[in-house]
């Protein structure tokens, strides 16, 4: 009988420290006064942690808030991470939207999202001015948007990023071709390919193993060939994706594959693999972010290489590029702390902050003064920004199911599973299947 | 008093009776119910949609039925290639040779590496540029045998299904070894004296003895290869375009890549419906077996 009693006090206390420890889940931590002068900054950066913390530093030193820059890599538990805490109303102070726009969207219709315009247009817009227009327009919702978001500016950027297609100056000479004159037009990039492949030198790597990048690269054909107005024409319905224009630019795929310009095993290469291909000479052409200048720098700093667009297959419009988007960061509305978190990222995109971060970095700043201070490759990877155009800057973006049989199609026309016009009907479906499930 | 005992019992298991419906219970219930939502995980708003995510998942989505049949693939694969050689790997370790314990520390070592680790170094080896594999090949005068292993359709989920079985066969070589060493030893040397050969003796004593053994490591094999996900990752993320996606693969898409989270909830009530019903069929059957052998 004792150690029956024994027992049941035992876990009547093991159920008390239950109960207590289900109390302390509460929502609302207590706030303490004391601590109103720490930032906190959610971030998944881990290349720019160091630079990060450095600039917390100064700025600390400066104004006296302590800045606290919270790292959670990879971007994929970050982007989870940023919801959960949504959820349970305990986002930090300045955090980052990872997704498409229409999730960014979502954060902002619920209310987690300080709206800066007011902030960004004080003293004739002097803050807006800075930005590269691109890299703005990424956080911003036009009067015009389809998301239902009311018109204004929702984030900060704090650096940006193009995608280009790159080439290896040394396999160029090699090839008896001229350094300084990459491919301009598609039957001259196919030929290089035809070329590198009888020299036995793979042609174009790329993470296509990751499919979003397939489709950023089809994207930008897809401006060169019918141009912007038809392409949003297609994501809003208009246009169906079997017309001629798209199985053209699927056909593009087919005929890089035919002609041996695409490395064996592209479609399952992950970034990694190709820049490591890339950087230890083993591919002529790589098609990669602006955030491969730092990791070839790592991986081979003598490697001589160079930026340029993507060669066009039509002259009907100018080819596109991938670019504007990169890091941005939002102020959380419901945070106590939200003018001292606008008066933070006003001082980190100053110049002198941005010229830091891009030295230190290596990425591209998204203060347009900032520019002069980088590199010469950075440079031209920034080049051409009138060109530059990116699903988050569309006042419409296309359902994800439909990208996904986009993307995984076009990998299937590299394998030669599927042709263009078989991979134009599924999307097509998945497309009026997506648009009958929106408007059911 | 008899009424306090029982509150007093019932007031024991109160406890992990408490924690099994908040962290089991609790969130199953949720999850069921989300999976009648349209809902994309940010808005405090959901769709009621009723059971029309299970409609779809059952009538319209071809890719996952594809990505089941996948998994059932590396399953089957994992059921025979691996189980098998794992059995065969412990009956030889069960045995009196040198180094024995050497060779159980061998075999062991797979299961306790990184699946992503795994998975990378086997990308390396099957790589269609520089791999290993490719290159030995080349050095046996089978170098027309040579190809991206894991970007050609016809090859690309076998292999999944190989180095999974590789990654994994170290836990059924363990569970088979610890159900041989239950074995009296006593019953061999009876079944020799009374004439019986090695194979008679593997037929009518290893094998009738080991049953119960191989239906678990069946069951942990079917559970734990379905559900495989980081491997894939690693390999192949999917690809080729959908060759090796799998169930697991295919609600991170729908939840992450989609933002569908109802619908990613439901796809998550129908595998584990499905992995329930495999578990009971194979429970069934092992029934069966034992009250053969008995």
């Amino acid at each position: 009988m004792f150690k029956v009693r024994k027992s049941f006090g035992l876990t009547q206390l093991l159920f008390i420290g239950f109960l207590i420890s289900l109390a302390g889940c509460s929502r609302q931590p207590a706030v303490n006064p004391q601590e109103k002068a720490t930032i906190t900054v959610w971030h998944w950066m881990t290349d720019r942690e160091p630079a990060l913390q450095e600039l917390a530093r100064r700025y600390e030193e400066k104004s006296g808030v302590k800045v606290n820059f919270e790292l959670y890599a990879p971007s994929d538990a970050y982007a989870q991470k940023v919801r959960t805490a949504a959820q349970g109303g305990s986002l930090p102070d300045i955090f980052s939207i990872l997704g498409e726009k229409v999730d960014f969207a979502s954060f902002i219709k619920a209310g987690y999202i300080l709206d800066l315009t007011p902030y960004m247009e004080e003293n004739n817009g002097e803050w807006k001015n800075e930005f590269f227009a691109k890299a703005l327009a990424v956080n911003e919702f036009s009067p015009s948007n389809k998301y239902g978001v009311n018109a204004g500016f929702y984030g900060v950027p704090i650096d940006i990023m193009t995608i280009k297609m790159l080439y290896n100056k040394d396999l160029f000479r090699k090839l008896g071709l001229n350094p300084d004159m990459p491919p301009v037009t598609f039957t001259e990039f196919l030929e290089i390919g035809r070329k590198a492949k009888q020299a036995q030198i793979q042609g174009l790597v790329s993470g296509w193993g990751e499919a979003w990048m397939i489709g950023c690269l089809a994207n930008n054909y897809a401006f060169n060939i019918m141009g912007e107005t038809k392409v949003l024409a297609t994501i809003r319905g208009e246009v169906p994706y079997t017309d001629p224009d798209w199985i053209k630019v699927l056909g593009l795929f087919k005929e890089m594959q035919d002609s041996g310009l695409l490395a064996s095993g592209v479609v399952t290469m992950v970034n990694k693999t190709a820049e490591q291909l890339f950087a230890n000479g083993r591919a002529v052409f790589a098609f990669n972010g602006s955030w491969c200048v730092n990791v070839y720098k790592a991986m081979n700093p003598n490697l001589e290489y160079a930026a340029m667009l993507p060669p066009a297959a039509s002259d009907k419009f100018p080819v596109s590029i991938w670019g504007g988007a990169g890091s941005s960061f939002m102020v959380n509305a419901k945070s106590e702390k939200k003018e001292e978190a606008v008066k933070f990222l006003k001082w980190l995109t100053d110049l002198d902050q941005q010229a830091y971060l891009a030295q230190m970095t290596s990425n591209l700043p998204a203060n347009k003064y900032a520019l002069s201070k980088v590199s010469a490759i950075l440079g031209q990877l920034a080049g051409d920004m009138e060109r530059a155009t990116h699903p988050n800057i569309w006042d419409i973006s296309e359902s994800p199911r439909v990208l996904e049989i986009f993307n995984k199609g076009i990998q299937s026309i590299i394998i030669g599973e599927k042709t263009p016009e078989q991979v134009a009907e599924e999307t097509q479906r998945m497309k009026e299947k997506e648009m009958a499930r929106k408007s059911g | 008093m008899r009424l306090k005992s029982t509150l007093e019992n019932y007031l024991f298991i109160l406890p992990a009776v408490t924690i099994f419906i908040i962290f089991y219970l609790i969130p199953f219930i949720w999850v069921f119910k989300l999976g009648m939502y349209e809902w994309d995980g940010i808005m405090p708003t959901k769709v009621f949609v009723g059971l029309g995510n299970f409609k779809e998942i059952f009538l319209e989505d071809k890719i996952w039925w594809q990505s089941m049949t996948q998994a059932g693939y590396i399953t089957l694969i994992a059921l025979t290639f691996q189980n098998v050689l794992a059995f065969l790997l412990a009956l030889s370790c069960d045995r009196e040779i040198r180094m024995k314990n050497f060779y159980r520390l061998m075999f062991f070592i797979p299961p306790v590496l990184s699946e992503v680790v795994v998975g990378l170094v086997w990308q390396w080896i099957l790589d269609g540029n520089y791999g290993l594999l490719n290159h030995w090949l080349g050095q046996l005068g089978l170098g027309h045998l040579s190809r991206s292993w894991l970007s050609d359709p016809r090859t690309a989920l076998t292999c999944v299904a190989i180095v999974h079985s590789w990654k994994g066969f170290g836990w059924g070589f363990l569970i088979f070894l610890a159900g041989l060493q239950t074995i009296p030893r006593e019953l061999y040397e009876a079944a020799r004296i009374d004439g019986a050969n090695a194979w008679h003796s593997f037929k009518k004593i290893t094998l009738p003895l080991m049953a119960p053994v191989a239906v678990l490591v069946g069951i942990l094999t079917v559970l734990g290869t379905m559900q495989a996900f980081i491997l894939i990752i690693a390999m192949t993320d999917g690809g080729p375009a959908y060759h090796t996606q799998v169930p697991v693969l295919r609600i991170l898409a729908s939840m992450r890549g989609s933002s569908r989270f109802g619908y990613a909830c439901a796809q998550g009530i129908t595998f584990g419906a499905i992995l329930m019903a495999v578990s009971f069929i194979q429970y069934r059957l092992s029934n069966k077996m034992r009250s053969t052998y008995n």
